[in-house]
């Protein structure tokens, strides 16, 4: 057979159903065989698209997703969603077309260096030059993919190496790999997770610290266990919202730059976090002297780069969060535990004081993006799956929609990328055909991915996507209004250009304009009950809401801002 | 004020280096894979050197000389540990290991110079290994504090002067305490 056979069937072998790509010169041999494959092929109109449709299945259905795009620029462009994934830990399997081994360094047409360009931003790449390696190759990427700590790797497939005859023969086990340098760590130290529950049945004012590493892992079950047994509070990062129920007593929400006051400040005031599978990123812990400054710290995660990355922990656990979570729950069983009576009163009294807010429409007025949020979230299955490109929009959707089921909430954490949203809720209704899938969309992110509902169409992929469109890039504005003056610079978009209604039809897509508070409802029910095809509704949204609570950059969570009626003399 | 980067003639070592002695797979890239973590990290690297070793065909070894201030050295560590292609990291405390470097130098002598240039290398244990009319080459093996003290002669003797340094190797002290 030929290399390029060896490659899909190479991709069969590992169990994959979809493939995202766009063809090109170098690549081409590769899309011949995909004629006679098992595996469906979904043609985008960029190759962004395809990373984040790639993404967004990975995210919604836990297997790695795959994407296959030619050399040079069709490289290049899948770049920022490799590095959105990379942040993210999202598994992902890059295949690139290359210009033939003899081309290799010459400049040739549609050469670029993609495994040099991508090794910072891939947990590992290849580049195959002999088709007798292209089993081997594939079978340790998807390994390396999905083991350990996830995370996308790239597979580098010259032409020739495509077009040459080989020999089959069937990738070795797992455990034959030979891959000397990588043995990830699943079960944690027995006496750190013994000691981490003696901590944790001490500590007076505890929280689990709750990040993307407890979907990643599968252990949200486990994570469920582990709370109502210790009666810890629980608050869920921006990766982490679903993988523990909002509707749970003792969720807090989420906490961060935007997170709720409790969640914030339970964390502060904290004396034992219990951090799982997160990673005391700059937007959860604002100035990071100044963070949970009286809390003791046990610190989770499959990555052993991650402890003490950012803050020392008094006791660092290498292992898988699932395995983890389980281990220190059947460690807790037998001890005697303080009473957390008091810290309950102080979290409710938060609770009570400082809920989630925002005022309501004006009479007449445009309408409120956290009221649309709600309404959507209301009207919506339970399980449906929500998927936000990156602003106002997003921090909306993390804080409005409620979240009972892990692996619903999927959206751009780490790189903040805008335009995830179109193509990432394309690849999660294609992992996941049975949920509904909303895109929560700003007016700005919508306008770089938008074109990708041509693929949804053509592809029977039925999305469904609400633009908060607020005519501005919002989140940007909020920064200009607050610290910046108000001096509005490069940020107005305008509300009808493009009319988005037309745009949406333009692409086969149904497209409605809401305007209207009494019409928010009647059009989610009817985008909801719509099944054969994208569905497009141009929400008309308050161009002077912010996003609140807030801690300011570089600042502590101290001094987060609560919503302008919760502040003194309010 | 951190100390300066390694660069050239210049051996400053920064009083909290370590040495990291990494085994690595001897594949294509792999010392752009170290190199490109350092940099994108934010680690400084003081010198490098890279052989194959033992085992030729399938691994080398890379002695990285790091200074510890511009990042822990766990991190440092644990993030190098990530790559794939590497096996095998070993810290070495500069109290606890052998370090060994090599300086090789070219000087432009007059007749007359050359022989405070010969009582230099032979006070210092280094070889002559070329030599033309005008030129000679010499070459010293030694702990990179020697290299340095022999540097600072040669350059006090000779005002044109070319050198160049591998950068250290090092290995395990057998007995710490001594």
């Amino acid at each position: 057979m030929t290399g390029a056979q060896a490659l899909i069937k190479s991709l069969e072998n590992q169990g994959t159903e979809i493939i995202f790509g766009l063809p090109g010169g170098a690549i081409l041999p590769v899309y011949d065989p995909i004629i006679d494959s098992t595996i469906r092929h979904v043609l985008v109109r960029h190759e962004q698209g395809a990373g984040h449709m790639a993404e967004g299945y990975a995210q919604a259905t836990g297997r790695p997703g795959v994407a296959m795009v030619t050399s040079g620029p069709g490289a290049t462009n899948i770049v920022t969603p490799i590095a959105n994934a990379y942040m993210d830990s999202t598994p992902l399997v890059v295949v690139t077309g290359q210009v033939p081994t003899a081309a290799i360094g010459t400049d040739a047409f549609q050469e670029c260096d993609i495994t040099g360009i991508t090794m910072g931003i891939t947990k590992h790449n290849w580049l195959i030059k002999d088709p007798r390696d292209i089993a081997e190759v594939i079978a340790e990427a998807f390994y390396v993919a999905t083991t350990g700590r996830p995370g996308p790797v790239l597979v580098d497939m010259p032409k020739d190496v495509a077009q040459s005859e080989v020999d089959w023969h069937d990738a070795p086990q797992i455990d034959d790999l030979d891959l000397p340098g990588y043995h990830p760590r699943t079960e944690g130290d027995p006496a750190a997770i013994r000691q981490a529950a003696e901590l944790l049945s001490q500590a007076e004012r505890p929280v689990l610290y709750v990040g993307g590493g407890v979907l990643k892992g599968r252990a949200s079950a486990a994570l469920l266990q582990l709370a109502e047994l210790s009666g810890a509070p629980v608050v869920t990062t921006l990766m982490a919202r679903g993988a523990f129920p909002d509707s749970h007593l003792q969720c807090l929400g989420m906490p961060g730059m935007h997170g709720n006051y409790t969640a914030v400040t339970a964390l502060q005031r904290s004396d034992l976090l219990v951090s799982l599978g997160a990673r005391f990123d700059d937007r959860v812990t604002g100035r990071v002297d100044a963070f949970a400054p009286s809390a003791k710290i046990i610190h989770v995660d499959i990555d052993p780069a991650e402890l003490g990355k950012v803050r020392r922990p008094d006791i660092g656990i290498t292992g898988d969060s699932r395995l983890v979570i389980e281990a220190m729950t059947e460690a807790s069983r037998d001890l005697a535990r303080a009473d957390l009576s008091a810290w309950w009163r102080q979290l409710n009294e938060w609770r009570e004081r400082y809920p989630l807010t925002f005022d309501a429409a004006e009479e007449g007025a445009a309408l409120k993006p956290q009221a649309v949020i709600e309404a959507l979230s209301a009207n919506s299955p339970a399980d449906s799956i929500v998927v936000s490109g990156v602003g106002q929009h997003q921090m909306w959707a993390a804080q409005h929609w409620r979240y009972d089921h892990p692996n619903t909430w999927i959206n751009s954490g780490g790189a903040g990328t805008m335009g995830f949203a179109v193509p990432a809720a394309i690849g999660a209704k294609a992992g996941r055909p049975d949920r509904t899938v909303w895109a929560i969309d700003g007016d700005g992110c919508f306008q770089m991915t938008a074109q990708e509902l041509v693929t949804a169409r053509s592809e029977q992929i039925p999305i469904k996507v609400a633009i908060l469109n607020n005519s501005y890039l919002g989140m940007v504005r909020q920064w200009q209004e607050m610290f910046y003056e108000e001096r509005y610079s490069e940020v107005y978009l305008s509300p009808d250009l493009p009319d988005y209604v037309k745009w949406a039809e333009a692409m086969g897509c149904v497209g409605m304009r809401i305007d209207s508070p009494d019409d928010v409802v009647p059009a989610i029910e009817k985008a909801n009950a719509i099944d054969d095809r994208p569905v497009v509704i141009d929400f008309r949204t308050d161009e002077r809401e912010k996003v609140f609570p807030m801690v300011a950059a570089g600042a502590s969570n101290d001094e987060i801002m609560v919503h302008p009626s919760q502040r003194d003399g309010a | 004020m951190p100390p300066e980067p390694y660069s050239g003639t210049k051996s400053h070592t920064p009083v909290t280096h370590h040495i990291l002695s990494v085994l690595v797979e001897n594949k294509a890239g792999v010392l752009s894979r170290v190199a490109g973590l350092f940099s994108r990290r934010g680690f400084n690297i003081y010198s490098l050197a890279v052989a194959p070793a033992d085992d030729h065909e399938r691994f080398s070894r890379i002695t990285i000389v790091v200074d510890a201030e511009s990042a822990p050295l766990e991190q440092v560590v644990g993030q190098l540990d990530k790559l794939l292609n590497v096996v095998e990291i070993k810290d070495l405390a500069p109290a606890e290991a052998v370090e060994r470097e090599l300086l090789l130098a070219t000087a432009e002598l007059s007749a007359s110079e050359r022989s405070p240039l010969l009582s230099l290398v032979a006070h210092a244990g280094a070889a002559i290994i070329d030599f033309s009319a005008e030129r000679v080459t010499v070459s010293l093996t030694g702990t990179p504090a020697a290299l340095n003290a022999f540097e600072a002669s040669l350059t006090e003797h000779c005002p044109s002067l070319e050198v160049q340094r591998t950068g250290r190797v090092a290995l395990p002290r057998l007995n710490p305490s001594a």
